[in-house]
């Protein structure tokens, strides 16, 4: 059933595919923690009209599956005057829209167990809305929501494997095209595993850790 | 951009046949996951060491692993090992398996959740392990660890979208193959997310229904 020469061979391929899951997921973390900000910071806003705009968001980008979502963004953005996105910028726009509700909802309850008297204090000081935003409320809820933060990237890592469909070469097309051509399935589906395991055993390990210690200082 | 009603009107019949595909899958892919779930929970917080440490590194990898990479593993390498099944059987499997480990971790912080006492005093008043599950953990476990079960129900919801990778002709894969027959991509997709957006409030709605119902005796007044 196995056949180490090829396996031998396959594994640098899949390697270099791992570097695009890889990019793609880290770049879908980062503009989907931006998202997640906002629409985080919107959920919370004084005005229920942004209250219900973040909500909406959170709503719509949570509730619809991610491959029809990709699905979406591949067929859609063509129609509406949007031709020639690259596989990988779809793949990125899609998974950021769907990270950032999932992160808005994380930010969320950082940012609500932040003590309010030290919003109060920063506004007496003079500071504006986005200073307070990035000195005192996003510092404090990354720091808490940090080992949540680390499961999300698991489940972006996860998810990406969907970008497939929209024909970006991750790590899931490139294990199926090999496996197409040598039809074995079972070496090379197993292969692919393993190769999401490689990042996200580690990650999830982290993420415990973290928590360990979050509660350890909170305590 | 023109929205055409007709497209759906022409297929009904493919479009309810795909609703109740994924209604089927999805049904029996939390059945079965829950079902699995419970009994690795019980292997987990009951058994020895022998049995906690495989389903704790089985458990590590199903979850580190898309849900899809799994169902490859099912559905394209399931026939080296002698296991050829058709998609449906196969999606349910990957589903309930999937969806069984992270049931698994909900049972299981449930079960421990259960305050030790209650159970040494059952102990003490020669009530067995069985019946000790049964009558004072499990009712008090179910409401606290609904919302975490609901959430994971309408996750699967979602999973079942993956299903139409491996052929599986549920809502997903009739109205994309309506889009690329038809080219009416705009009516289909749009059909599409507004079909799971409602499936998945529904049950967050259910779920939030029974959390007020079964919880009532927790906040009780007593009289």
């Amino acid at each position: 059933m196995f056949d180490w020469p090829l396996l031998q061979q396959n594994a640098p391929l899949l390697l270099g595919a791992l570097w695009v899951t890889l990019q793609v997921s880290i770049a879908a973390l980062v503009f989907g923690f931006v998202i997640g900000i906002v629409v985080g910071s919107l959920r919370l806003s004084p005005i229920p009209l942004l209250r219900r705009l973040g909500g909406a968001y959170i709503f719509v980008f949570r509730g619809i599956p991610l491959l029809v979502q990709l699905l979406f963004i591949y067929y859609f953005l063509p129609r509406v005057g949007l031709p020639n996105v690259s596989p990988t910028v779809a793949a990125i726009i899609g998974l950021s829209l769907a990270a950032g509700a999932y992160i808005a909802e994380i930010m969320r309850g950082g940012f609500r167990a932040i003590p309010g008297g030290q919003l109060e204090a920063a506004g007496l000081l003079g500071m504006s809305d986005a200073q307070m935003l990035m000195r005192i409320r996003v510092p404090q809820a990354v720091r808490l929501t940090l080992p949540a933060l680390v499961n999300e990237m698991i489940l972006l890592i996860k998810a990406s494997s969907l970008v497939s469909v929209v024909g970006l070469a991750d790590l899931t097309r490139t294990a199926q095209n090999l496996a197409a051509s040598d039809y074995m399935f079972v070496q090379d589906y197993l292969m692919l595993a393993g190769f999401y395991c490689l990042i996200n055993v580690p990650l999830a390990y982290a993420a415990s850790l973290l928590e360990r210690r979050l509660k350890e200082r909170t305590a | 951009m023109t929205f055409d009603p007709s497209i759906f009107t022409d297929h009904l019949g493919d479009i309810g046949l795909g609703f109740l595909v994924t209604l089927g899958t999805w049904s029996s892919g939390v059945l079965l996951g829950l079902a699995l779930g419970m009994l690795i929970a019980v292997a987990q917080v009951f058994g020895n060491n022998l049995m906690r440490v495989p389903l704790r590194v089985f458990i590590e990898l199903i979850r580190s692993t898309p849900f899809l990479v799994q169902l490859f593993l099912v559905y394209y390498g399931g026939p080296s090992f002698g296991i050829s099944l058709d998609p449906i059987p196969a999606g349910i499997l990957g589903l309930g398996v999937y969806g069984g480990v992270y049931f698994a971790e909900i049972f299981r912080t449930g079960f421990q959740s259960v305050a030790r006492g209650q159970l040494e005093a059952a102990d003490c008043l020669g009530i067995t392990r069985l019946q000790s599950i049964w009558r004072i953990q499990l009712p008090q476990m179910l409401v606290m660890i609904l919302p975490a079960l609901v959430n994971m129900v309408t996750v699967l919801c979602k999973e079942t979208a993956v299903l139409s990778i491996i052929t599986i002709p549920e809502l997903t894969m009739v109205l994309t193959g309506i889009g690329s027959e038809t080219f009416a991509f705009v009516e289909t997709l749009l059909m599409l997310c507004i079909g799971y957006l409602i499936l998945v409030e529904l049950c967050s709605r259910l779920g939030m229904f029974l959390e007020t119902r079964v919880g009532r005796f927790m906040s009780r007044q007593p009289r």
